[in-house]
């Protein structure tokens, strides 16, 4: 039984050093819990737009923490102020920290100004999964789509982020692209700043 | 013909693919937290964690033993070793050792010193009878039913409490000889 004068840690989470994130796990291992993470989820939802928005959400607290981690470590606490700064800092350093490989490619929107997708050929999470037919578009990237929103809204680009996929000719497995669609504010004062 | 050599875990560690555990920790966390958010009930957490944890030790138990060709083991004593040295080592990239067998080689403790479910996290007042990483106590539970071994797990020592490492104690119910379900000349 835990004592109540024992609530207190051995020693301060926040004293201990934050470590190289050298770490690693095994693949298979993320890939189960990640599995458990979506089962658990489709117990508690009763559709598609449910399930990828619980995911979303998990994401979204997986990527305001993964931003206070990387500013701190990998860019000395310096912040983004440009749209581009920071669509560049999540297609590298984030998928490099996150998924070992920098993103496929990031592209401007063609059709809107403030549309940008980052793609990818196979999503990392996505690796192990497969639709069932009646399921239709629902995409598991929804998570990762959840942990760009989260990286995007802790540093002031407030967005709507989602994820698709996108078929590819000569490829079996379509490409799953991540779509940006910035906030308004988020264009007025990029536009400010010149 | 030799028998193939078991790998130790540090090989069969190096040859498969690896994510960054910090987001092995983060999606973790982001797991507890979702489902903390929906039961409300610590107690319920720990049992809905266990269960997931069940879930993959059951999936777990079929890639460790592709992997590590360990051959069959002769006792719960080199059960308890094998899951120490080589499955934590494969999965999590941690060693844990193996202390405190009772007297008739049934029960032992796990004890991990390093754990990366729990990086950068903290135990809150209003949660302190969570036991944050009981994915791993259902995982060992999960793994060890489907190889004929039925087992209690539980969390006698949890960094997150206060103490200064994690210990699993593993205590032998009983050994279920495995059923065919073919019966003879069918």
């Amino acid at each position: 039984m835990i004592g109540v004068g024992k609530i207190k840690q051995y020693s301060n989470v926040l004293d201990k050093p934050l470590g190289k994130g050298k770490q690693e796990v095994s693949l298979s291992a993320f890939a189960f819990l990640f599995s458990e993470l979506v089962q658990y989820n489709q117990t508690q939802v009763d559709n598609i737009a449910e399930l990828e928005r619980r995911l979303e959400d998990a994401g979204y607290a997986v990527g305001a923490r993964v931003l206070e981690l990387l500013c701190h470590r990998e860019k000395g606490n310096r912040r983004e102020t440009r749209l581009l700064g920071i669509l560049s800092f999540i297609h590298s350093t984030v998928w490099k920290v996150l998924f070992g490989k920098v993103a496929d490619s990031l592209e401007k929107g063609t059709e809107h100004e403030d549309e940008y997708m980052i793609s990818e050929k196979e999503l990392l999470v996505n690796r192990f999964i497969s639709i069932p037919k009646d399921m239709g578009a629902f995409n598991c990237g929804a998570f990762v789509a959840g942990v760009v929103r989260g990286v995007l809204d802790n540093a002031g680009f407030p967005a709507v982020v989602t994820a698709h996929f996108v078929p590819v000719d000569g490829q079996q497995r379509p490409r799953t692209t991540i779509l940006i669609k910035f906030a308004e504010e988020v264009l007025q004062r990029e536009a400010r700043l010149g | 013909m030799a028998p193939a050599v078991p790998k130790s875990g540090d090989a069969i560690f190096a040859s498969v693919d690896r994510v960054n555990s910090e987001l092995f920790t983060l999606t973790y966390g982001a797991i507890v937290r979702q489902l903390i958010t929906d039961l409300e009930e610590v107690e319920e957490v720990n049992k809905q964690l266990d269960q997931m944890g069940y879930n993959i030790g059951v999936r777990l138990v079929d890639e460790f033993l592709a992997k590590s060709n360990v051959s069959r083991c002769v006792d719960f004593r080199e059960t308890a070793e094998v899951i120490a040295k080589v499955g934590f080592k494969m999965f999590l990239g941690v060693t844990a050792s193996v202390t405190n067998w009772d007297a008739e080689g049934t029960t032992c403790s796990l004890i991990l010193e390093d754990n990366p479910l729990v990086d950068f996290v903290e135990l809150p007042d209003t949660c302190q009878g969570l036991y944050y990483c009981n994915i791993l106590s259902g995982v060992v539970r999960g793994a060890l039913e489907m190889v004929s071994m039925k087992t209690e797990v539980t969390w006698l020592r949890d960094m997150l409490k206060g103490d200064d490492v994690f210990e699993l104690q593993v205590k032998l119910l009983k050994q279920v000889p495995e059923e065919y379900p073919y019966k003879d000349d069918e």
